[in-house]
């Protein structure tokens, strides 16, 4: 039997509606795959039955001739959507068993267009973290192995399932979830292919939030193409969101072929920090020097306030979490730790319910807020977040896409970072930017590193020109020709 | 109209006086929440008007209810104040278990309705004068209504009812122009007849869709008037908050007792610890609820979820036009074409039923007549017996019929009243009554003459004494009325009386 889980999501689709196999015969070998893969944890809830389920009903519709864009493809969700009937708790201790009776608009944009729901995937506890080490079910496992080395490798995070079920050939396509890099960090960790949209393309209801003017959803894939085709089915203009966009989806995925004659992409200087690794700085040449041969025109460029952005994304993101997280009290829903008075009930269900991370973020959010510390921290970190988003713009004068390198590091060991939260959060540098200032950054694969993990590059976009990412993006997936995968271990 | 007198409380080392600010919120009225579309109807069973968003489930967004902010606007308008084009809603983050979010959205820094300014019409409790002051508005903003707790249903628990929770209301604030428990009523009272007017909020106290919170606080005669000409806090005492208060007449005791209890604490040597107390209407006192030390830090933020609120100048002109006519619109017109004295003309406009009610007893009638009718004997019986004006025994109508018989003298004013009293009974129409009890006033002065004649004859002493003394001359109008079983027309009674009596 062909092992229809390798496909990528394109040539599955093609295959579905050319009737070469079935829905449920892609469907239940994905389900055989995720059994057999759960020592690297990317599930955290499997649905087999819904999904066989709903693979008849994409059969039935195909067998007409009938269905959706994704009619009959099995995807993996982030713990992070709510699914009406499935459990949904960001991998947090705190939302216990909560049961949503109510779907997200953007994985119901997804049933409408006939995908299958293969189950819920791991991440950070509501998504912050890295490194997938924050979940309340334990990490991620990277399928990713250093060369000559066992060591278990962290996927990245917060969407570490998502990646690594991607990367795994545990489902065609993955829905993921970015605030400060969440979807492009893991995707360039695990060898896969990750977009965030512009802040506002893809609607927030129904998402657990973190960050509510950072968060936003978008797909972990294994080709560019394969991000277009369901970044296009995730994004729609939400009247149950007040920060959706009313903007039409344009068809990002005749954009991947296009290519980059004409463009003119900008390489900030910012971007080339200090004891940023010698192989990172050379996939980063060699990006360009792709770009170049293919007829873009190199701009040299500056964003001047690039080292303010990661100091004002951990105010602002934790600012927001801190009230965000508000309603996990264990009053209404979630776990409840009692306690002989009300303060104390708030107190034993917060601190047994939240994890050490999230208890980080949230006591500095609360304290950037306070009243005597606003002004210094926050309104500043505000006025930062301006100032990022002006860097942009005037960039943007002279170029029409940004290329940088998705991280400062491939994936790294369990524990080598998560002792020390500032390492860990330096991870997200390159990436922290394109949340700030609302904009679309796409994580391609490029290369792999001496130590043979993939490495990517990133491409930042002006505020609704995904199009230019999946042009750039494709333009690097052709030159690089990243094939490699993770050898099956697991 | 009189002037406005500072209201001076004695104490034992010498005259205080009242500064007062009012933040007054009212409840919008608008079938659905601020937020979510759920219903806002009062009396559901508990938990029943909840949507997923007022619960604040996992990943639930806000959506604002633009009629809602149309109700602000409208409100705005109608206390003559600024409307902002930009406003912004912030968080308001604190725990309790009937607010599911952990935050109130509110509007902090930038509210919805800025400045303004209202006439408020006092009539001093004690019998002074009625006047009337400029009350200034500082700035009106939506908020969300909390849920409710409820403590007294199991001795171990506390049981939450989120149907207000979401529900949108409007905080007015006032300056600090308030000088007296009167004129704080007075203040809340002229707010209600706006809202009602406007049709933005019911007004219902009862069910706390309005409810003010007084600031109140002390000060030596003199030092009011140094803090508005340089608006320096520092002249004024420090202030307690009186929180909740939901009838004019515990706004008035419990403004009266916190008054007397700070100028007992400042006279003996003490300072006023700025806090917010609870009016126990039982005991008639306040009570600390919380002190400056424990108010929260409520870390406010404006809300991510939502986008800043910016209203076009086209959209407030087109609400502006629609706008009824207000109180003071009213009572300048009841003053002019009625020729009302400002009292009766602001009793009358007050509301706009009763102003209603009014102009159709007074239409085509003398108007005169139909306010002393409808104000002192109609709403006085309504006062005495607690009957809503809607659920009147006698009818507009019925009241016009009344005075129709009045002006063309068939009954006396006197008579009136009796016939007033048999409507109420539900007799009928005021025609029937006359007609049907034969209460026709007598005007045929031969009629009157005879019963003069008849009278005059039978007491002489009195006709003596009356030559000394004319002021008797009322014990024989007394007894021709009394002859006439009352319904002689008075003014012919005495003409006749004193041609008869050379007087």
């Amino acid at each position: 039997m062909t092992e229809l889980t390798k496909l990528t999501l394109a040539a599955a689709l093609d295959g579905l509606k050319a009737k070469e196999f079935s829905s449920r015969e892609i469907t239940q070998q994905f389900v055989d795959a995720i059994e057999g893969a759960r020592t690297l944890n990317a599930y955290v809830v499997e649905t087999p039955e819904k999904a066989l389920a709903m693979a008849d009903a994409s059969d039935a519709k195909l067998a007409k001739g009938e269905g959706g864009k994704l009619e009959g493809a099995p995807l993996g969700i982030k713990d992070l959507y709510c699914t009406k009937g499935v459990r949904t708790t960001a991998c947090s201790s705190i939302l216990g068993e909560f049961t949503p009776t109510y779907e997200s608009t953007v994985t119901q944009n997804l049933w409408d267009e006939g995908a299958v729901m293969l189950g819920k995937l791991n991440m950070d506890e509501f998504a912050m973290g890295s490194s997938n080490e924050t979940s309340r079910f334990g990490p991620v496992v990277n399928p990713w192995r250093r060369k000559g080395d066992n060591r278990d490798l962290t996927p990245g995070g917060s969407s570490g399932g998502s990646a690594a079920a991607v990367a795994g050939d545990l489902c065609l396509a993955a829905t993921a979830s970015d605030t400060g890099g969440s979807i492009r960090q893991p995707a360039a960790f695990t060898g896969t292919v990750g977009i965030k949209p512009t802040y506002g393309r893809a609607s927030r209801y129904g998402m657990v939030a973190f960050a509510s003017s950072l968060d936003q959803a978008g797909p972990i894939s294994k080709t560019v193409e394969d991000s277009a085709i369901l970044l296009e089915a995730m994004c729609s203009h939400d009247m149950k969101d007040s920060t959706s966009l009313n903007v039409e989806t344009p068809d990002w995925r005749s954009d991947v072929s296009k290519g980059v004659k004409g463009m003119r992409i900008g390489i900030p200087k910012e971007y080339r920090m200090d004891g940023m690794s010698a192989e990172i700085d050379k996939l980063w040449e060699q990006g360009i020097e792709w770009l170049k041969v293919a007829g873009a025109e190199i701009v040299d460029i500056s964003l001047p306030h690039t080292k303010y952005a990661l100091p004002a994304y951990y105010i602002v993101a934790p600012a927001e979490a801190s009230s965000n997280l508000a309603r996990y009290d264990g009053m209404r829903y979630g776990a409840r730790v009692d306690g002989d008075n009300l303060t104390a009930t708030y107190e034993g269900t917060r601190a047994g319910g939240f994890g050490a991370e999230v208890q980080r973020r949230l006591m500095i959010g609360t304290y950037v807020l306070s009243s005597g510390y606003y002004d210094a921290y926050y309104l500043r970190a505000q006025k930062v977040r301006t100032k990022i988003l002006n860097d942009f713009v005037d960039a943007f004068d002279s170029c029409d896409a940004i290329l940088t390198p998705t991280c400062p590091s491939p994936a790294f060991a369990f524990g080598e970072k998560s002792g020390d939260p500032v390492e860990m959060y330096l991870n997200d540098v390159f990436t922290v930017t394109a949340n700030l200032a609302g904009l679309p950054g796409i994580s391609v694969p490029a290369g792999l590193s001496d130590s043979g993990l993939p490495l990517g590059l990133q491409v930042i976009g002006k505020a609704l020109d995904e199009a230019a990412c999946f042009r750039v993006g494709g333009e690097l997936e052709r030159a690089a020709g990243f094939v490699a995968k993770a050898d099956k271990w697991w | 109209m009189s002037a406005r007198t500072p209201y001076v409380i004695k104490g034992e080392t010498g005259d205080w006086e009242l500064v007062m600010g009012l933040e007054v919120h009212a409840q919008v009225s608008s079938n659905a929440k601020l937020f979510s579309g759920a219903a806002t109807a009062f009396g559901a069973d508990p938990n029943c008007n909840v949507s997923l968003v007022d619960a604040a489930m996992p990943g639930m967004l806000p959506v604002i209810n633009k009629f809602c902010v149309e109700q602000a606007i409208r409100t705005g308008l109608g206390l003559k104040a600024q409307i902002n084009t930009y406003s912004r809603f912030d968080r308001k983050n604190y725990f309790y278990p009937d607010l599911p979010q952990g935050y109130q959205i509110s509007q902090f820094a930038h509210p919805i309705v800025g400045e303004g300014e209202i006439d408020v019409d006092v009539e001093p409790a004690h019998g002074g004068d009625a006047y009337s002051f400029p009350c200034r508005i500082e700035r009106l903003h939506l908020e969300q209504d909390a849920g409710k707790s409820i403590h007294d249903m199991d001795p171990n628990s506390t049981y939450v009812d989120l149907n207000r929770s979401g529900v949108a209301l409007m905080e007015i604030v006032s300056m600090p122009d308030v000088r007296s428990p009167a004129e704080a009523a007075a203040y809340v009272k002229k707010l209600r007849a706006i809202v009602i007017a406007l049709g933005t909020c019911d007004g219902d106290m009862e069910k706390g869709n309005l409810r003010a919170d007084v600031n109140v606080s002390v000060c030596r005669p003199g030092q009011y008037e140094k803090f508005r000409e340089t608006g320096d806090f520092n002249h004024l005492g420090t202030r307690c908050e009186l929180k909740n208060m939901n009838s004019f007449r515990f706004i008035q005791q419990a403004i009266e007792y916190e008054a007397r209890r700070q100028i007992e604490i400042l006279e003996d040597g003490g300072k006023i610890d700025q806090e917010t107390r609870l009016f126990d209407p039982v005991k008639v006192e306040t009570r600390s609820m919380r002190s400056k030390e424990d108010a929260h830090d409520y870390r406010y933020f404006p809300d991510p979820d939502l986008l800043p609120l910016e209203v076009e100048q086209a959209w407030i002109e087109e609400i502006r036009a629609s706008l009824p006519e207000l109180p003071d619109e009213k009572r300048a017109r009841f003053e002019a074409d009625y020729s009302l004295s400002r009292y009766d003309a602001g009793v009358l406009s007050a509301d706009a039923e009763k102003a209603d009610f009014f102009e159709e007893v007074a239409k085509g009638r003398d108007p005169k007549l139909a306010a002393n009718w409808v104000t002192q004997e109609l709403f006085g019986y309504l006062n005495k017996q607690d009957i809503d004006l809607a659920d009147s025994p006698v009818s507009a109508a019925s009241l016009g019929g009344l005075i129709e018989l009045i002006a063309n003298d068939t009954i006396s004013g006197k008579i009136a009243k009796d016939v007033f009293a048999r409507m109420i009974e539900g007799e009928g129409e005021a025609a029937e009554i006359v007609e049907k009890h034969g209460l026709k006033q007598v005007t045929d002065t031969g009629a009157i003459e005879a019963v003069v004649d008849e009278i005059i004859a039978a007491n002489p002493e009195q006709v003596a004494q009356v030559k000394e003394k004319p002021k008797t001359m009322g014990w024989f109008v007394g007894q021709v009325m009394k002859a006439s079983g009352g319904k002689a027309n008075p003014k012919a009674v005495n003409d006749i009386l004193k041609a008869k009596l050379g007087l």
